[in-house]
Formats: C-alpha cells, structure tokens, sequence
C-alpha cells in the first residue's frame, strides 16, 4: 500500500496531466459517427485537438461551442443549440459528445437542464445522439474525464431494463475499457474474449476509430467505434468486464439499469492479472479450459518472464501516469523484481492509487517526477513523451507510455495487456535495460588497474 | 473585462498602419477585426495560444500561465521555436488552478507563490505571466500581482493579459506585442549602439529559420539587436528600442507594435519575406537601404548588391539539379498571410505550377500581390472545407499538397503528398538555402516511390486468373457462429481447409472446446 502525498508548492513544473475534457473527447471518438463538442472557446478545442493529432497522426473531429466572454456570462445554451445545429449540417454525426470546460464550469452552466431543454424542442435533432459530460479542467485529468464520458454514455444511452422481461444473451458480455488501453491494446483483449466463444460489446471502442486506417472517403466525423444500436444491447449481456478501477463507475450504472453482473480488472498487464480475466472468460464461457492459443499465449509468457526476470529484477523504475496505467504497468514490473523508487500519478480520484507498489504516491507533475527519479536513483523512466525532458537531464532511458507520445509513429499500435502483451512489455523492459552499456573495469570494485608497465606499446616506426 | 483591457483591444484593433484597417467605414473599424465565431464550425488557438506562440519563444524567460490545467497541460512543449541557449522558455510552468483555488479566490495568492517559487528555482532574468479566461472571469488582477512580485523578488515580472475568449490567436499576438511595448521594450539600455542594429519582429525561429538568414546578416555587419521573439534573450528585447530599422517578417498582427516602435522611439518599419529568393535579396536591400537612410556608411549597398549577386547565382546553381523533377507538377496552397503570394513566388520561380491559394489571414495587400504574381485572381479561394480538398486531392487535381498540420492528414489519405509549411514543420525553409531545404522537401515528397504502390489496387480488386485447378470447399459448421460453410468455399483463395470439431468433453451444453482456433474461422 502506497502513502499518497501531495507536493507543497504553488508552481506546477511540467504538467503530466493531460486535460479531463480531452479524456472525455477520447472516449467520445470511441463511439461510430461521432463529433465530441468542448462547451468552452475555441483555444480549449485547439489545443487539445492538436495534442490528438499528435499522438495519434490522423485528423481528430473536435468542435467547439466558440464560447466569448459575452457568452460565458451570460449563458451558453443558445451556443450548445446552434453548434448542434451546425454540426448536423455539416457533417450529419450520429453522435455528438459534449463535454464541459473550465471556463463553462466556473459560471456553472446547467447545462443538462439546457441540454433537456435544446433536445425536446428541436425535434428535428432526433437523428443524432446528444450525451453531456461535466468534465471541468480544473478537478481531475485524462482518466476522470475518459470515465465521466463513458459514464455519461451509459446514462444517456443504456436503457432501464425490468428484469422480469430481460432479454439476455449468454455469450454476449460488456467490455468497458479505461482511458488508458489503446486501439491495440483493445484489440488484443476482444481477441482474447472472442477466442472464449463470447462476443463482446466494447465501449469505448477506439479499435476501430483510431487505429490508424486509410479509409475509402472523407468523413467529419469518428470511422469507427461502438455502433449506438450496440450500445443500447448493452442491456442484454450476460455479464461487464470493466478494465481499470476508473471504469467501475460505469459498470457499476449497467448493472443498476440492466442487472448485468460487473467485474472490475484493476489490470490486464502480467501473468496473475491476465490469469484472473482467462479465468472470469473460463467461467463466462462455461468451460473447464481455455483455447489453445491462450494457453499457448501464456506458456510464452512464463517463458518471457523466466528470460526478462534478470534484467528486471533489482531494476529501479520510476512511473508517472494517470493512475489506472500507474497501477497496471507498476504492478506488472514489481512482480518480476523491479523496485518503483518513484510513482507520480495525476488525480486522487481514483482509489487505485493507493495499491501501487512503490512507498509513496505523488500527486503532482513531471517536475516532481524529475526530482523524486534523480534522488531515489532511478535506472528507467516510464512516462509519456514529455518525460523526454526529464530522460535527458538524467541521461536515462524513457519507456513511452500513456498519452501524449508524439515522437513516435504508432502510439496506438502499443499492446501490454494479455498474455501477449505482458511479454511484448517485459521484452521491451528487458532490452532498455540491457541496452545500458556497461562494461566492467576493476576500479567499480575497488581493485587497483593493471598497472601500465604491462601494457604493449606499439613501436611507431621512424624511417 | 477589465477596463484597460477594453479599451487595449480596441487600440490593437484600430490600427492606422494597416490596409484592411484603413479601408474601412468608421463603423466597421469600430466593431475591430475580430470576426465572430460560429459554434460548432470554429478552428483555431485563442487569444492565449497566440500570445503564447509570440512570445515563448524569448528562451530565458520563465512562461508562467495562470489556468487551471488545460491552457498549458495540453498545450506546453508543442512548437518548433528553436533555441541556441537556454531551455527554460520549453518547461512548462502552470499554477494548474484546481476547483478549490477558484472557489476560495486563491488564485491571485497562488499566482504570487508560484511566481516566487519559479525565481528561487531557475533564476530567470524575467518571468512572463500569462491570464487564461478562468482567472479573467474570477477576476484575478494579474498587473497587481505582477507588480508586487516584481517589487519584491527584483525579477521583472511582465503580466501578458490575453484571456482565450477574448478572441483569436491573431489577436493573441497584438496583444502579446502590446505587452511587450508597456513592459519590456526600452527598459535596459544596450552598452553600444551601432548603425547596423535592426529588430527583426515576427520571426518565431521556427526550427532554426532565423539562423537561415542570419549569416547573411552576419556577413554584411548587421547586428540582430531586437529579436522578436526568435532565439531571443530577455534582454535583447528590452533593447529593441535601439535599433536602427524594424523588419516586420510574418503576418500583420505584429504591425502595431512596429508602429508604435517607429511613433515612440522614431524607428522606420518595412515589411518583408524571407522565404523564397526574390523576397529575400528584396528584403536584404531594403534593410540596407534603411539603415543606410539612418546613417549607416553607404558603402552597405555595395556589399549588400556583392552578396545577394552571389548568394543567388549560388541557390540558383544548387536548384538547377532539382527543377526537372519538380517543375510543372501542380501544388494546392493551403497558408493565408502573406505566405499565400511569398511561396507563390517562391514556387513559380522553381517552375512549378500553383493551382491555388489559400488566401485567409491574407490582407488587401496580400490579395493584390498574389493576382499581381499569378496574374489572375481566379485561383485564389477564402476556406476549403476538408470534404472539397480531400475530392479535389482524390481527383488528382493537385500533385502536392502544402499547408499547414490541420490539412496533413486530409492530403495523406487521399494518398497525395503533403509538405508541411506551417509553425509545426521540423525543417526551415528561410533564405536562401532554405528554398534548396523546400525544393528538396517537395521532391522527396512528390517523387516518392510510394505514392504508385500505395495508389496501386490491393489484391482483391483484381479478378485471379483461372489456375484450372480445384480446391475443395471449406467442411464443417463454424464453431462460434454455427454458419454452415458448406458451399462457401467456392473461392479458391481459401487453401486452409476446418478440421472437423472434437465431441464436447463434458457434460457442459452449447459449448465444446476445440483443438482449432475460433478465431481462425
């Protein structure tokens, strides 16, 4: 158990947060058709947006209700209405998520009531689905806003259920999937599901909206994602599978309207947390075994782990992510050995936290990241891209991970979950930390040098 | 909104010294030059991204910004503004105003320790502070705070007050130039003045633009004494006041602050390119001729005709090689300001056809310039919404594609390619040999042997050809979905045929485990 502590200082150095509305326009791009709308100015939007496309090298649908000054103190629903409007037109979205600001939020907009409001007089709205998260910027981060989203999703879109009717389909069940996991990484835990025989509802499901495709047309809004008609058979699964603790929220909402059974993975990443959702699919699937290719999977990754196990125990590692990868990637690394000297995470919303394996948790930014790494003697920093200024003052390797990572191709090709990618992550560990050079020399043990005068100097010929 | 910054908005926006401005009624100058927004259909920074991007990069300065997490969280560390010495103005520095701040009215108390904490930790010559609407809408007094910081901890402490629903990244960087002029300019003075100082505004040092011309300033003795804000020192902008001549390189919105240069401290201004030859040896001259005007030895204008003679046959000669491979292929330009007739320029002078310019952003004056270059006005258009440039593209009605980041990806999967000219581009395309940097960028994109694979049909657009031989169908029912896949196996690109399904094991219904994978069905 981890003591969470809060640095004392006013100045920020550095953010490792990223915003909550961004988080919740990530979940909204999981969904088939959708434009996320920032109730905010237009500055909100931009930035985030570029931050998007950044790390995910593809044109990011993101609007903005253009809120000015006059606007915002006066009220915002006459904007929300006319961007709706606007949005439609321009490109017909089944869906469009609108997620708060900080700027909306300190007026304090009841934007629900308005929304209510917007959607029973204009009927001519009906062909698209309008979903309403409160995502200030200034309470929580990336992971608080993603959940508040899919959360908002659910309420929205879900129906309520009377259990004595309830349709129910054994082999359907529910993926909720927290902020962190990426298209791949979503990819690689419906494969797994599928290979049970069951068939999963994924939401959000960035797998096919931001997987990085080429596509036949040019579309304003999100290529792909979670089918609104999926959503609402929601109802009918037999059971949630909620990935993170950020998700437990929303599986806890299905269930209240639905009566479908929940389990929340804190973690998909390593041998026990893979172990632990084969083991729910086992029981899902009603069978006393598992397909051999999982089995063959995870006789792989006991194999990787016997060969990674000495590169990374011993290893100092410090970890700075939102909490739900925090917790995943640290425990993962902690059960081959690795020591985690420094864990910085974004938000204390999140219970999660407190069960990393490291002595304290920081909630702060990469400046307490840099510190903390420096002085308990890191050996590798796990953090997203803009950890590469700490990796360089420190001359230490950065393992990419969590979002922003804009210097490198493929962010959303990453996969460290399932048995498969555990092993791709304990191979990645294991090979930064051997490529490490150090070559011994009998001074690191406190032994004298050979002394010179056994040394062959080359004759330097003269004529 | 604060009074002052009422009627500072209303000053940057009446601005005497520009075309647009002074062409229109009295009405519509009132109204300022900030266009509405339309909800739902806006793109763009806001007030606080524009004064950000002006002024973050003078590199040893500390960029505080008063928000809660969003303004800075998201935005920090994204531009290309190049430093040749300190690495402070790239750390992101935020009072990330959390709920209880704002509820409390910490925020003025918070901005204060944080301006504190920055000064004992990095030492930085001056600390920019930057408003963000919350702190705007709150009311937090920003110049107070400053003023008492700076009193206090002796480091100059400059409030940059541009709220983002203020308006546009345009007006953004008035208003960082507006603090710049109230709070920096003409506060240190330079220990020698020369003849041959200039200030340099608008040139961001984007990648390393500004280290493409500077060698030709170095060679003609002009010394860079106020840059604004490429690879500046604080104190080099504090110097600005001195110098001889004020080149105004990119956009209007900086136009005031060489305005109120030239009113409050009597030095001229022009307006200039650096990108592509013409506008560069036009831009040298007149630096040349200016300072010459202002007491200069007049000898400048030899050796300034001696270098742009060289310099030219030079990039002249180290073009001719890449002419044939890009002369003739048609570009779609997507910038606005004054890039729509500078690389326009730039781009016929390589030979190469330009379909179209975008001209947003763009000036009367801009507008002219680019029928005057063109000939015609017939190939300038205002916006372009994705859909019609991803068909235009798509029907290969542009060999290449350049524009800024927001257009990358509507060329790219229209499979056309794209060469990026905006603020984010990793490669300087400024001076002379920065035409060789865009021309070769250009060829490396246009005549990529990629584009034919990539545009190439995928297998199974093209019937097989009939082999003669049988493969038999696939057998058996899938395993996950029950589908007889009797009869589908007609294709004979299917080799891999199902292995019959093992009995179930156990007693357990509906499901039986099976050697083969479900996946492979």
């Amino acid at each position: 158990m981890a003591r969470i502590t809060h640095p004392k200082r006013a100045l920020s150095t550095n953010p490792l947060k990223s915003s909550a509305p961004l988080g919740a326009a990530l979940a909204y791009l999981g969904i088939e058709g959708a434009v996320p709308l920032f109730h905010g100015s237009q500055g909100c939007t931009a930035f985030a947006m570029v931050h998007l496309v950044r790390h995910f090298k593809e044109a990011v649908p993101l609007q903005t209700t253009a809120m000015n000054e006059v606007s915002t103190i006066l009220g915002g629903a006459e904007q929300i209405e006319e961007a709706i409007e606007n949005l439609r037109k321009k490109s017909n979205p089944r869906f469009i998520g609108i997620a708060s600001t900080a700027l909306t939020e300190t007026r304090g907009e009841d934007v629900v009531g308005e929304l209510k409001e917007i959607l029973g007089r204009r009927t001519d709205f009906a062909g698209t689905a309008v979903v309403y998260a409160s995502t200030p910027d200034f309470a929580g981060g990336l992971e608080d806003g993603w959940a508040k989203a899919v959360e908002a999703i659910v309420d929205s879109l879900v129906p309520a259920i009377d259990p004595v009717f309830r349709k129910s389909d054994p082999r359907q069940v529910n993926l909720l999937c927290g902020s962190y996991l990426t298209p791949a990484e979503v990819e690689e835990l419906v494969r797994m599901i599928r290979a049970f025989g069951l068939e999963p509802i994924v939401l959000p499901d960035i797998s096919t909206s931001l997987d990085g495709h080429v596509s036949e047309n040019w579309s304003g809004t999100s290529l792909g994602g979670t089918r609104l008609a999926d959503i609402e058979r929601m109802v009918e699964s037999a059971f949630t599978l909620a990935v993170g603790e950020s998700m437990r929220r929303a599986a806890k909402l299905i269930e209240d309207r639905a009566f479908v059974p929940y389990r929340v993975f804190h973690s998909v990443t390593g041998l026990k947390p893979v172990d632990a959702i084969v083991r729910t699919l086992m029981e899902l699937a009603a069978q006393n075994d598992a397909p051999p290719s999982i089995k063959r999977d995870r006789a792989r990754l006991v194999d990787a782990a016997l060969d990674a196990h000495f590169h990374i125990g011993g290893l100092k590692v410090a970890l700075g992510a939102d909490p739900d990868l925090l917790f995943a990637l640290s425990n993962c690394l902690a059960g081959l050995g690795a020591e985690i000297v420094t864990a910085v995470t974004t938000t204390t919303a999140n219970p999660v936290a407190g069960r990393v394996p490291a002595a304290e948790v920081l909630v702060g930014d990469l400046g307490d990241f840099e510190t903390s790494a420096a002085s308990n003697g890191a050996q590798m920093l796990v953090t997203h891209a803009h950890g590469r200024h700490a990796a360089h003052n420190l001359h230490l390797p950065l393992l990419r991970a969590g979002f922003p990572i804009f210097d490198r191709l493929g962010a959303q090709d990453i996969c460290r979950v399932g048995y498969r990618g555990t092993r791709a992550f304990l191979y990645e560990v294991a090979n930064i930390a051997q490529a490490q050079h150090h070559r011994a020399s009998p001074t690191d043990f406190g032994a004298a040098p050979i002394p010179e005068e056994f040394d062959h100097v080359p004759q330097i010929a003269t004529h | 909104m604060a009074d002052a910054l009422k009627s500072k908005i209303a000053d940057v926006f009446d601005e005497p010294a520009c075309g647009t401005n002074r062409g229109k009624s009295e009405h519509q100058r009132k109204k300022g030059c900030a266009k509405p927004l339309t909800p739902g259909a806006a793109a763009g920074g806001c007030a606080f991204d524009g004064a950000k991007i002006a002024l973050q990069p003078i590199v040893d300065v500390a960029h505080l910004v008063h928000a809660p997490l969003a303004c800075e969280g998201n935005g920090w560390d994204n531009r290309g503004a190049a430093s040749s010495g300190s690495e402070l103005y790239r750390t992101g520095f935020t009072t990330d105003l959390t709920e209880l701040d704002i509820v409390m009215g910490h925020g003025e108390k918070k901005l204060f320790r944080a301006i504190r904490e920055v000064i004992e930790r990095h030492h930085p010559p001056a600390v920019f502070v930057y408003s963000t609407c919350v702190p705007a809408l709150i009311g937090d007094d920003i110049d107070a705070v400053c003023k008492a910081a700076a009193q206090k901890f002796g480091t100059p402490c400059i409030p940059v007050n541009a709220p983002g629903y203020e308006g546009s990244k345009n007006l953004g960087n008035k208003l960082a130039g507006e603090a710049l002029l109230d709070h920096v300019i003409g506060t240190i003075e330079p220990e020698d003045s020369t003849p041959y100082d200039v200030n340099i505004i608008g040139d961001y040092n984007l990648s390393g633009e500004l280290w493409q011309v500077k060698p030709l300033l170095d060679r003609l003795g002009i010394r860079i004494l106020g840059s604004i804000t490429g690879d500046a020192r604080y104190r080099q902008v504090a110097m600005a006041h001195r110098a001889k001549v004020t080149m105004l390189v990119c956009s209007k919105a900086l136009i005031t602050l060489a305005r109120k240069l030239e009113e409050r401290h009597g030095i001229p201004f022009f307006e200039g390119s650096f990108y592509g030859i013409t506008d560069t040896s036009e831009a040298l001259r007149t630096l040349c001729r200016t300072l010459v005007e202002r007491g200069a030895d007049a000898e400048l204008l030899d050796r300034c005709e001696a270098l742009i003679a060289e310099e030219e046959a030079r990039i002249w000669d180290a073009l001719a090689p890449y002419r044939p491979k890009v002369a003739g292929r048609k570009v779609l330009l997507y910038t606005g300001g004054h890039k729509s007739w500078s690389v326009v320029a730039a781009l016929q002078e390589l030979g190469m056809e330009v379909i179209g310019t975008s001209v947003r952003k763009a000036t009367e004056e801009d507008k002219e310039r680019v029928t005057e270059i063109m000939q015609t006005d017939a190939h300038m258009f205002d916006n372009m919404a994705p859909k019609d440039m991803y068909r235009l593209l798509k029907d290969a009605g542009a060999d290449v594609l350049m524009s800024g980041g927001r257009s990358q990806f509507v060329a790219l999967k229209a499979k056309v390619p794209w060469v990026d000219v905006n603020q984010e581009k990793h490669e300087p395309y400024a001076g002379y040999m920065g035409m060789l940097d865009l021309v070769r960028a250009i060829d490396r994109a246009v005549n990529n042997p990629m584009w034919a694979d990539l545009r190439s049909p995928a297998p199974w657009d093209e019937p097989l050809p009939d082999f003669g031989t049988y493969v038999p169908p696939l057998r058996g029912t899938c395993p996950v979905t029950h589908a007889s896949t009797e009869g589908a196996g007609t294709s004979p690109t299917r080799a891999a045929t199902a292995r019959s399904e093992a009995p179930a094991e156990n007693g357990l219904t509906g499901f039986a485990s099976s050697q083969t994978d479900f996946e492979d069905c």
